[in-house]
Formats: structure tokens, C-alpha cells, sequence
């Protein structure tokens, strides 16, 4: 195996479909083992990064090497040993469990003694052994979503691209996903994970990277990122119509008219004069998010 | 920076690991619908065969020197392998990449446009070589006699069905929406599927259309299965093979052509 420092190292990356520019000169950096997320409105240029890893999108410009392999050339071997979780679930929705990992033991060239014992832990993984034999199309959205990912971890790669892993799951399905992400880290795989949800960057990602018009616009830390851009405190001030309270610093509560505006105040609490009635709470990712891009998230 | 990068062995083009990967995928997924499979892709062609056979021939009782049940259940190889050799490439491939994502998933692997296309073409003609003898035994029942060139036959129709599986592949790759089938079914298959020398001899058709038959890889296969059964006729079976090998060869890049096209971005 070879030692490498960044399991994806990427350069000025340009990505066009006609007139629009999807990736704009994107630098991106995944150091060996670290868990990076990759953060950004709709429309920012995420899911084309993550296509461009696998070479299912072609970069116009730029240099991108993933596990050391530069792509496109050598994509074929990066994905040899990289496992992909793609947004969209494409799971053989009538072929059992059992098979759909079988398949992609073949294709991800598991040798045949190692088969079957691929199989074994990626069921444990997905926690489906009791399952093995159902069909995919009779199992509910959170186990599907967990066979998406032991699919991707058959091979045992060193890296693994997540594209919006928790979507549309439920809070109890989502924090076991965190937890396996959680155990593949210390298991030094290194992760880039594409993700909408602000908490979940702030909760796993040693790293993010916040992306606005095909551009990353901040890289770091998440706390550093919160340190550097919003500041210690922010201070929710609600429009006319804004009766409803924000839980401490979560996300909008669902049906609000009107969305709380933002008045992020770094001057110390003395200084600060009583002009703006507003909840006062710890500045999060999501104000920096809001901060750099201009956009809330849906 | 990346340190030292030691030498790796580079993967090539068309690699076995990569085309068994996606050919057991097939294989696991027929296991599931072998049955309508093989009920859709060896009925129609036996209804025509018993259709023709026994409407016509209580017309004719022989066809450009052969009893009629020998001319029409030779013919009908080619209508099996266009029917279990286009159909199910053009639907299948259009399924799998636009509704089931599949294609997306198989190239996240390491395999590539090339060997995805190469695989489907592969289990596909494997199927029509098979398919293809079922209603020329059928028709060996009702009196066309066996014979040991019948052995050639799986072969000739899994090249024509190489051929044809991959002119489906790119019909896929190239169709926006599923309706735009029916352009190609009614505006070439149909029309290559009667003048080929299955039902009737292309003897007697004008000119014109008897040059452009020659340009009908049905024509083609129609003859060489009838030749391999019947007796071979050297060069002009020779000149029947290369063109159904060309047709396969120049279907297949395209199809491969085209399926990048639409697969990577």
C-alpha cells in the first residue's frame, strides 16, 4: 500500500455543461484518514465534485489525484480502492440482500476466497443478517440506505465518498450512521461526505469545506471556521411576523413564514447596545454558512 | 504532496475481472426473470414459424429448392436473435441507466464504459445463442430433419446477437425517452425483420430491393444458418460471416461510443 498525505487532492478544478459552470476553480484537500465534509447549497457544485472523483464527470481544467492516482487516466485504480455511497439509491431493487452484495463483490474484484466473508461483514455492518434473504424493494428506506453502505465498505477501501448519506432518514436511523462513521474514522478511512445538514458536518467532520458557485469559499475546522467568520455569538433577530421561538441555534422550525434574520455581533456583550431585540445564542456552522454564501439551507 | 508513489500495475482495457463482474450481475438477475425471458424471446418467433409454416405452406410446398418447413425454420434463427437480441438490449439498457441508476453504480466500481457495454453484449449473445435453436427445433418436430451443421447454429446466432445487442445498446444510449423505440422498431427493425429471406425468397423482389437486402444483417445471418444446416457453400458463406462480423464490430464501438457519451459528462 502505498503512504500518501491527502487521500484526494484537487486543483483549480473547472467543470462546464455549456453555458453554466458547475465547478469554478475548486481546491479541495482530503488529508490521509481525516473525515472532510463537503458543504453547499443546491446548485453549489457538490454532487459534480463527487462525480468528477469517480470520472463519471470529466473535468475541463485542473488536476485532480485521488489515493495518489491521477484521474481521469488513472481513475480505474482509485475506484478500485475507493467505495462510493451515492445520493441516489441504486441498490438491484429485485435481487435479496444477499445478492446485491455479491454482485458487488464481483465488480469491486474481491478475490473468491474472500467472498463470502466480504459478504458476511458487510451484512453485519448494514446489521441485515436477519434480513439477507429479503428483496430490496420490501425493506424500508433506513435499511436501504445502510446496504448502500456496506455495498461501498465489500472491498474494504481506504477511502470512502459519502453524497448526502443521512437525507430524508430519521433521526434514530441518522445517529446510527453517524456511528459507523464514526468507526470507519477510527479506522482511518478517510471521507469526503457531501451534506446539507450543518450539524452533522459539525459533529463528524474533522474538516469542511463550504462551497458557493463552484468555489470553496472557507476551508477548516468547524470550530475554527465559526471562530474566524461568525464570531462567538450570534444574535437572532425575527422579523414581523417571526413569533416563533428557534431552538437553541437548531435549524428553522418547519412552517415558518418568515425566517429569523441574522445579526452577527462579535463585539463583546458590554459593548453592545440594546438596538436589536433578538434571542442571543453561540455562533454555529450554519451562520458561517449563511455568512459566506448569502443562502439558508432548505 | 504526495511522497513517493511506488509502482503499481496499471489496469488495462476490456480486463476479464471487470466484464465477469457485470456479466454475474446479469446472470444473478436472470435468475430472477429467466422465465418470461425465455417464454417472450422463443414464443413469438415459434408463433411466426407455426403461422407461416402452416398458412403458407398449405400454399407452396417449396421455396427456392427447399420444402417450405425447411426455408421458414431455418429463417426463423434470425427472428429470434433480433427479437432476444435487440429487444432486451435497447429496454434493458435504457432501464438500467435511466430508471434503476444501475450504470451509475457499476461505473463507481473500477470498471469502465467499455467493459460495461462489452459485458451486457456478451451475456446477451450467450442468450440468443440459445434462444435462437428453440424454433428451429421446434421445427425439426413438424419435419425439417436434424442435421450436424444444426450444431454451427448457436454460434452464428450468438454473433448475430452480439451484433444486434449492442445495436440496441446504442439505440439506448442515444434515445432521450423511451417512447423514441418505436422510430427505430417501425422505421428499421421491422423492415429489415421481413426482407430477410425468412418467409419468402428475395429471388424475385425487384432489383433494388435485393441490393439493399445485402445490406441486412438478417439477410445474412438468415443465409449462413441456412447454409450451415442444409450444406455450406464456401466463399458466399465466408462473405456471409465477415459481414456479420463486421456488423458486430462496428455496433459494438458505437455502442460504447455513445454509451460514454451519455454516462460520463
Amino acid at each position: 500500500m502505498n503512504e500518501i498525505e491527502h487521500a484526494i487532492r484537487l486543483r483549480g478544478v473547472v467543470k462546464r455543461f455549456g453555458e453554466l459552470t458547475a465547478v469554478d476553480g475548486l481546491d479541495l484537500d482530503v488529508p490521509a484518514g481525516a473525515c472532510v465534509g463537503l458543504l453547499g447549497p443546491n446548485g453549489a457544485g457538490k454532487s459534480t465534485t463527487m462525480k468528477a472523483l469517480t470520472a463519471q464527470v470529466i473535468a475541463d481544467e485542473g488536476e485532480l489525484e485521488v489515493l495518489g492516482y491521477r484521474l481521469p487516466g488513472d481513475s480505474k485504480q482509485a475506484r478500485a480502492e475507493m467505495g462510493v455511497v451515492p445520493q441516489l439509491d441504486n441498490l438491484d431493487v429485485s435481487l435479496t440482500v444477499e445478492h446485491n452484495l455479491l454482485v458487488f463483490a464481483h465488480l469491486y474484484r474481491v478475490p473468491a476466497r474472500d467472498r463470502a466473508a466480504a459478504v458476511f461483514r458487510a451484512l453485519a455492518i448494514a446489521n441485515l443478517n436477519d434480513r439477507r434473504g429479503a428483496k430490496v424493494d420490501e425493506l424500508s428506506g433506513g435499511m436501504r440506505r445502510r446496504l448502500l453502505i456496506a455495498r461501498g465498505l465489500l472491498h474494504q477501501p481506504r477511502l470512502l465518498l459519502l453524497d448526502e448519506p443521512t437525507v430524508g432518514l430519521d433521526p434514530q436511523v441518522r445517529q446510527e450512521l453517524w456511528a459507523l462513521i464514526d468507526r470507519l474514522r477510527s479506522e482511518g478511512v478517510s471521507i469526503l461526505m457531501s451534506t446539507h445538514y450543518i450539524e452533522e458536518a459539525e459533529r463528524l467532520c474533522d474538516e469542511v469545506t463550504i462551497m458557493s458557485h463552484g468555489r470553496a469559499v472557507a476551508t477548516g475546522a468547524p470550530r475554527a471556521l465559526i471562530a474566524e467568520h461568525a464570531g462567538p455569538e450570534a444574535l437572532e433577530v425575527y422579523g414581523p411576523a417571526g413569533a416563533a421561538a428557534r431552538g437553541g441555534g437548531h435549524r428553522p422550525g418547519a412552517g415558518l413564514a418568515h425566517q429569523a434574520h441574522r445579526h452577527l455581533d462579535r463585539r463583546p456583550p458590554r459593548q453592545r447596545r440594546g438596538d436589536l431585540e433578538g434571542v442571543r445564542r453561540a455562533a454555529n456552522l450554519e451562520d458561517v454558512f449563511v455568512l459566506l454564501t448569502g443562502e439558508e439551507i432548505a | 504532496m504526495a511522497a513517493a508513489a511506488p509502482a503499481r500495475r496499471r489496469l488495462g482495457r476490456l480486463e476479464r475481472a471487470a466484464l465477469r463482474g457485470v456479466m454475474v450481475r446479469e446472470v444473478v438477475n436472470y435468475s430472477s426473470f429467466w422465465r418470461s425471458s425465455a417464454f417472450s424471446s422463443t414464443l413469438d418467433p415459434t408463433i411466426y414459424l407455426l403461422a407461416f409454416g402452416f398458412g403458407f405452406g398449405s400454399l407452396v410446398s417449396t421455396v427456392a429448392g427447399y420444402d417450405y418447413i425447411d426455408f421458414v425454420g431455418t429463417g426463423i434463427v434470425a427472428t429470434t436473435v433480433l427479437f432476444s437480441g435487440a429487444f432486451p438490449a435497447m429496454y434493458g439498457t435504457f432501464v438500467k441507466y435511466s430508471f434503476q441508476r444501475t450504470y451509475d453504480a457499476i461505473l463507481a466500481a473500477p470498471v469502465d464504459t467499455e467493459e460495461l457495454v462489452t459485458g451486457e453484449a456478451l451475456w446477451i449473445a450467450a442468450r440468443t445463442g440459445t434462444y435462437g435453436c428453440v424454433p428451429m427445433l421446434v421445427a425439426v418436430v413438424f419435419g425439417l430433419d436434424p442435421s450436424w451443421g444444426m450444431l454451427l447454429v448457436p454460434f452464428i446466432a450468438a454473433l448475430a446477437g452480439f451484433g444486434w445487442a449492442a445495436f440496441g445498446i446504442f439505440v439506448a444510449a442515444r434515445a432521450k425517452a423511451i417512447e423514441s423505440f418505436s422510430y427505430w422498431q417501425s422505421g428499421v427493425l421491422t423492415p429489415l425483420f421481413l426482407v430477410a429471406g425468412t418467409f419468402f425468397p428475395l429471388d424475385d423482389l425487384p432489383q433494388w430491393a435485393q441490393v439493399l437486402s445485402n445490406a441486412n444483417p438478417l439477410y445474412h445471418c438468415v443465409e449462413l444458418v441456412r447454409h450451415a444446416v442444409f450444406g455450406l457453400e464456401g466463399w458466399h458463406d465466408v462473405g456471409h460471416l465477415a459481414f456479420l462480423v463486421a456488423f458486430a464490430v462496428v455496433m459494438w464501438r458505437m455502442a460504447i461510443r455513445h454509451m460514454e457519451r451519455k454516462l460520463i459528462l
